[in-house]
């Protein structure tokens, strides 16, 4: 048992370097799309919790997990999609948070459940970080982004969106 | 779970399924027509969460089915004949103007949103779990319908009047949402989904309560009862083969 720690870590290790297609500066522990990692009857099993159900990058993230575990020499992977507790942008870790805003994305606020409180909030501006800013578009390039405007540095942003 | 429970579930999920897959196709076809950008940004993001959770309700049927969860749904979504698709008529009608669209997803959001919030206490934990998971993306979709229907049914007399129009002819075909399906009553005994009359009746809350709020008039009419969801439009066929064209060119290719 003690002898397959340091492969737990390798395996941590090459989830982190699986990027999201669509921001390529965040990696999917980063997200918290990987809820577990363990051995079970000889078979590594990857516990994987969708974020967007319909995001197409999901298909893509879990492809690049199978090939890097397959480097690592991993013969036997399953990843298990689980929708239980269901995904939420809180899990985003704080390094994660960072990313996202120096790739120019807000960061989701933290809403610990409270969904429909935090969707009245205005978004931080990434590039000024003033809240004087407005909701153009619950939808936008990918199904995790809202499109904003701030006023005080009169640009358009994205946000990733609460969840 | 017994064997006529577990087939009556695996129909009713996928006439789910058939809903969000056809509104979804519609919704894709605003992709570059829709009035602004980011309407048109709007609706395929609509078209693709309402894929997905169509995929969701696809895969849980076929592990109810004892089918492979990756190739189930292909196989219904390509290789089923319009014939055998169980989405209400509403889905399937052609988008007409934006009011019309818009109407039309407020008012299958709105009914997502109940629906969801009770099959969120499912006896079949899986489906459960699935339930609460897409209604969190859902909140997106009626805030932002809801937000349209407003701006519509409050603005010029012109777009009340596009609304009016679309919701009369909406409103009895939505009621199909709330049609008791075969085998429902034993599911609903087994705590497996929740009764279709009492969806109805919280939905038809919601919707009078934004609807008459934005000086909209809910048609009064002949609300008999529903067709069934065997019952389709001829729209419902043309929109299959196009959806199954590419696919069916070469059956078995990778792509």
């Amino acid at each position: 048992m003690t002898g397959q720690i340091p492969n737990l870590d390798r395996v941590w290790q090459a989830l982190e370097e699986v990027k999201d297609p669509e921001i390529p500066v965040i990696s999917i522990v980063e997200l918290g799309l990987i809820r577990q990692v363990g051995y079970a009857d000889g078979r590594l099993l990857i516990t994987f919790s969708p974020s967007f159900i319909g995001c197409p990058a999901l298909d893509v993230m879990k492809r690049e997990v199978r090939l890097r575990l397959q480097e690592l020499g991993e013969g036997s992977v399953e990843i298990k999609t689980v929708f239980s507790p269901p995904w939420t942008s809180d899990w985003i870790t704080p390094a994660g948070r960072e990313k996202l805003r120096g790739f120019g994305l807000a960061p989701p606020p933290r809403h610990g459940g409270d969904l429909t409180a935090v969707l009245q909030q205005a978004a931080r501006c990434p590039y000024c970080d003033s809240q004087a800013t407005e909701l153009k578009n619950s939808f936008g390039s990918t199904p995790c982004r809202s499109i904003f405007f701030c006023t005080s540095c009169v640009q358009p942003f994205e946000q990733f969106k609460p969840l | 779970m017994k064997a006529e429970l577990r087939e009556s579930l695996a129909n009713y999920l996928t006439a789910l399924g058939d809903d969000e897959l056809i509104l979804a196709h519609r919704d894709s076809e605003w992709t570059g027509h829709a009035p602004i950008l980011e309407e048109d940004i709007a609706f395929a993001n609509l078209a693709l969460d309402e894929l997905g959770h169509a995929s969701a309700w696809y895969r849980l049927a076929a592990e109810l089915l004892d089918e492979d969860p990756d190739r189930h749904p292909d196989q219904l979504v390509f290789w089923r004949p319009a014939t055998e698709f169980r989405n209400v008529r509403m889905v399937e009608l052609p988008n007409g103007d934006w009011a019309f669209s818009m109407l039309r997803q407020y008012l299958f959001d709105a009914a997502e949103d109940v629906r969801l919030a009770a099959l969120a206490a499912s006896q079949h934990s899986v489906l459960a779990q699935a339930a609460a998971k897409l209604r969190t993306e859902e909140l997106y979709h009626l805030r932002h319908t809801r937000a349209w229907v407003r701006r519509l049914g409050l603005g010029t007399a012109e777009s009340n009047r596009k609304m009016q129009a679309a919701l009369d002819l909406l409103y009895p075909n939505a009621l199909q949402l709330f049609a008791e399906s075969a085998g429902e009553l034993e599911l609903a005994q087994a705590g497996l989904v929740p009764r279709s009359d009492g969806l109805l009746s919280a939905w038809v809350a919601l919707v009078t309560g934004d609807l008459t709020g934005c000086n909209l008039r809910i048609p009064d009419g002949n609300l008999s009862k529903p067709a069934g969801r065997s019952e389709h439009t001829p729209h419902l066929e043309r929109l299959v083969a196009e959806m199954q064209e590419v696919a069916r060119l070469e059956a078995g290719a990778a792509w």
